[in-house]
């Protein structure tokens, strides 16, 4: 690999010739939200850029402003020195400006050529396709990306990874510029990324301006000679990689004080183990997931999406089937593959997506409350509206649930009150264990902090919570232990008192795993029992 | 770049065997109707010799005809995702329409009645079109709904009508029965056009264009294909194709009133499918297609012959639609597994990312939000 073309990419840099692409101070709003707030990056020619944020920093708004799919309220955009107003998909692509998504969706019965060639087919006399053109040029432009693709296939078959290079080939053959490549490994197995960076190499010893988006810090050092770091919608910094750390960047992503921790709490004693699952391993998803759950504690999972947390939470209340282990609660082992079972040992499940796995939108307030405790409230074989009633009013009382009637449709509630709903559901069978999956997620400021202190008192009267989130005050400030998994495997674990943003950040990015890799393995599959006790 | 070096004869083994992996598929697929063919034909000339009389054989060629030709009217619309169900109240209604010409302007030239008949055709198919492709309604509900207006169209106009073949001219009436050297001329004429519709689909921009959007139709927008503009002339030309098989028909039958071609649109999706071409769209060929109608129309004929009960034709049909399906989505399984552990690239260690989450990309990961509040310890 040769040095970066050209130097830092700050703005004050005299640069000899004009980036291949420049965008400054770009904002987007939809409706009443900022996705990007002030948005600038510079790719030159010859240089692989990386693009960093956590999620909702703006990267996939600002990449879409740039892949002509959106057009900024404000801020310009500048092409190899002129500045440009990109009204489609179809401009940016005229202006030499290609975007690989992390999925490309291809034509599966047509060629690999006729992919690439689409619409703009080379012709011989009489408008006619010719064939042998287009496959010659497909495998002249895969030859050069040193890809054995072979033009004459059909796109059915191939692994995402191909349909990649197919992407990037169809970039080069429009003669892109700019190649803008939103997450492309994160579906991809080593090799396959290994190969997809011979192939960037490539486009960039062909001066190719190339914007690289990765959660994977090491893919980023590994390939991206300059940054460009955004946070909360906004340009954070720009700059060489040479010189920063891994934990530079992390801080410059997470971007808050240390001293913003919530202040350490006099929390309840933990109890007897209520939930503990053994060596879980579903093939393929998670692998050797052991942890315990205490009656008064909140564990949290953490971890990037993809990491399998949701997956190891819908095996433990029995909506997916596992390979091996096993799970108990209070001393009982469960079925496998069965809620029924899990919802008599008294396990209850908030599922994250509440609109279609956690309630019946169609159905009143009332049945949905009721739901979940059908068998109690029956009499003679038919259920009885008094008692659904009695039951939706006690809990809307006790969780302040805003509702008009207790028989309008549920989903005539806002998100937060339709949360509460569902913790209704659960609570109205006196769970002993508690899965919460994203509890908080589209919920407004305050009844988020209502929904914290709910499972915060939960927790004081025992219940034992595993909460799985992707807000990191959120994991930070609730839970009193928090589980890291990394690629379906537990990697890290953290009492409260130990925890920082940028360490969950670090141990979920596997950011231990390359600069210590000894440390992230410390959680092995019967360790977690003891950890518990640690704060 | 010194990572760009390739085994190149390799590679163009390779490349070889691919498309020969490909095209000997569809070979395989329309030679398989060839096969049931021929096997039907044995069979029958076998029991009942008389069967493979000239006379015979120039009956089921005509029967053919207007058949396949509306199978390739079908075959652009079917293969771009979509499906024309109105073809028999066109064929009905065009028919009974061209021949009312003649009974009504005695000496009126035929090509003047071929071109009202395809005026007729290509009116309803661009109605249909332009609900679909500018509406975004979808083509089932559509040409479901044309089926029933067209047909109640033609029901109002005809009455109790029938027009009969004595009304019409001799010229008219023979054109099933002209033959060069034995052959039908009509059945030359569709053999024509359906080679001309073959060879367009397979070298013509808009052609390939039709095998996209009905591959992936929102791939085929973001490439900027001209998706509305294809699917609307599909719809003419099968609307087109129909109105002239609709004045075909009113040659052939010796009466036309306003039941003609009811149900005729079931057999050409019939066809179309028996004869390869994915009901889903993106895959399948004129040939294919043509060929579907021969054989359906060869084993109607050859259970005449035989002197079966007509329950078991449609019976037959009925199967041998399954076998079709059944076929080609074991063809397209098999193709893809062929395709996918053959390249020894291939993803053999699953993804980095496991779970079915890896590939959405609306939910956000670890997000901090500062205004989210830690409220267990405040």
């Amino acid at each position: 690999m040769e040095p970066a073309v050209s130097g830092p990419t700050d703005q004050t840099e005299a640069a000899s010739s004009p980036p291949a692409l420049e965008l400054q101070h770009a904002a987007k709003s939809f409706g009443a939200v900022q996705a990007l707030i002030d948005g600038s990056v510079t790719l030159r020619g010859g240089e692989v850029h990386a693009l960093l944020g956590e999620n909702g920093a703006g990267k996939s708004t600002l990449v879409k402003i740039i892949a002509g799919v959106h057009q900024p309220d404000s801020g310009t955009l500048a092409v190899n020195g002129r500045e440009v107003t990109l009204h489609g998909p179809a401009a940016a692509r005229a202006a030499g400006i290609a975007v690989i998504y992390q999925e490309p969706t291809l034509f599966p019965d047509l060629t690999v050529a006729e992919n690439m060639f689409i619409g703009r087919q080379p012709l011989r006399q009489g408008r006619r396709i010719d064939r042998r053109a287009m496959q010659d040029e497909a495998a002249a432009i895969f030859k050069r990306l040193g890809v054995p693709l072979d033009p004459a296939r059909v796109a059915r078959g191939l692994s995402i990874a191909d349909q990649q290079v197919v992407e990037i080939g169809k970039a080069l053959s429009l003669d892109a510029r700019v190649i803008v490549m939103d997450e492309p490994t994160a579906a991809l197995s080593a090799a396959e990324v290994d190969r997809l960076f011979e192939v960037i190499r490539t486009l960039k010893a062909q001066n190719a301006a190339v914007l690289f988006i990765s959660h994977r810090l090491e893919e980023v050092f590994a390939i991206c000679q300059t940054v460009t770091v955004m946070r909360d919608g906004k340009h954070v910094l720009t700059s060489d990689l040479a010189g920063l750390t891994a934990n530079d960047l992390v801080r410059a992503m997470v971007g808050r004080e240390l001293a913003e921790r919530p202040p350490e709490a006099a929390g309840a004693k933990p109890g007897e183990p209520v939930l503990a699952v053994e060596r879980l391993t579903r093939e393929g998803v998670f692998t050797d997931i052991s942890l315990t759950v205490r009656s008064g504690e909140i564990v949290a999972l953490a971890g990037l999406v993809g990491s399998g947390r949701s997956e190891v939470a819908r095996a433990v209340f029995g909506i997916d089937r596992y390979d091996a282990g096993q799970v108990t609660v209070r001393g009982k082992q469960l079925k496998k593959a069965s809620p029924v079972s899990a919802m008599t040992a008294g396990v209850g499940f908030v599922p994250e997506d509440r609109r279609q796995q956690g309630l019946v939108m169609d159905m009143s307030i009332q049945q949905n409350v009721a739901l979940a405790s059908l068998g109690a409230l029956r009499k003679g074989g038919l259920i009885r509206s008094s008692a659904e009633r009695a039951m939706a009013t006690d809990w809307g009382s006790r969780l302040k649930i805003k509702y008009g009637r207790l028989t309008d449709p549920v989903a005539m509630l806002s998100g937060g009150n339709q949360q509460k709903v569902v913790l209704a559901k659960w609570l109205g069978r006196k769970p002993s264990v508690l899965i919460v999956d994203e509890p908080t997620r589209g919920i407004d400021v305050g009844t988020k902090a209502e929904v914290h202190n709910l499972l915060t008192e939960l927790a004081r009267g025992g219940v034992g919570i595993l909460m799985i989130s992707s807000e990191l005050p959120e994991v930070l400030g609730v839970s009193d232990r928090i589980l890291v998994m990394r690629e379906g495997t537990l990697v890290a674990e953290f009492s409260h008192a130990d925890a920082s943003e940028e360490a969950v950040m670090s141990a979920a990015m596997g950011q231990h795993g390359v600069a210590n890799h000894g440390a992230t393995k410390e959680t092995s599959s019967d360790g977690d029992a003891n950890h518990g006790a640690a704060r | 770049m010194s990572a760009a070096t390739l085994p190149d004869s390799g590679q163009r083994a390779e490349r070889a065997r691919d498309a020969g992996l490909a095209e000997r598929v569809f070979r395989i697929r329309e030679s398989g109707i060839v096969a049931v063919l021929v096997i039907f034909v044995a069979v029958t000339t076998i029991i009942k010799p008389r069967f493979l009389d000239v006379s015979n054989i120039q009956f089921v060629l005509v029967d053919t005809s207007t058949f396949a030709l509306l199978a390739l009217g079908q075959t652009l619309v079917v293969i771009s995702r979509n499906v024309d169900l109105s073809v028999g109240s066109v064929v009905g209604l065009s028919a009974y329409l061209s021949a009312s010409l003649f009974a009504d302007h005695p000496g009126i030239p035929i090509p003047v009645v071929f071109l009202a008949g395809l005026g007729i055709g290509l009116a309803c198919g661009i109605a249909n079109g332009i609900m679909v492709a500018v509406g975004r309604v979808p083509s089932l509900v559509v040409t479901l709904a044309t089926l029933y207006i067209i047909r109640g169209i033609d029901i109002l106009i005809v009455g109790g009508n029938e027009v009969d073949a004595s009304s019409l001219p001799d010229a008219f009436i023979n054109i099933p029965k002209d033959t060069v050297v034995g052959i039908p001329v009509i059945a030359i004429a569709v053999a024509v056009v359906i080679a001309i519709g073959a060879y367009y689909l397979r070298t013509y921009r808009s052609g390939r264009d039709l095998y996209a959007i009905g591959s992936n139709p929102d791939a085929a927008r973001l490439a900027g294909l001209p998706v509305g503009r294809r699917v609307l002339v599909a719809f003419a030309v099968s609307g087109g194709i129909a109105g002239v098989a609709g004045v075909l028909w009113a040659s052939q039958f010796p009466t036309i009133n306003s039941t003609a071609g009811t149900g005729y649109e079931l057999q050409v999706v019939s066809a179309v499918v028996v004869g390869g071409v994915a009901i889903f769209g993106g895959s399948g060929t004129a040939t294919g297609a043509a060929l579907g109608a021969l054989l359906l129309t060869t084993i109607n004929s050859a259970l005449y012959v035989l002197g079966i009960s007509s329950f078991w034709d449609q019976a037959i049909w009925g199967f041998l639609l399954l076998v079709a399906i059944a076929l080609d989505q074991t063809i397209t399984e098999r193709l893809t597994s062929a395709l996918r552990s053959r390249k020894p690239r291939s993803r053999t260690a699953g993804p980095r990312h496991p779970g079915p989450k890896t590939s959405g990309s609306g939910k956000p990961g670890l997000t901090s939000s500062p205004s989210s509040t830690g409220t267990r310890h405040a």
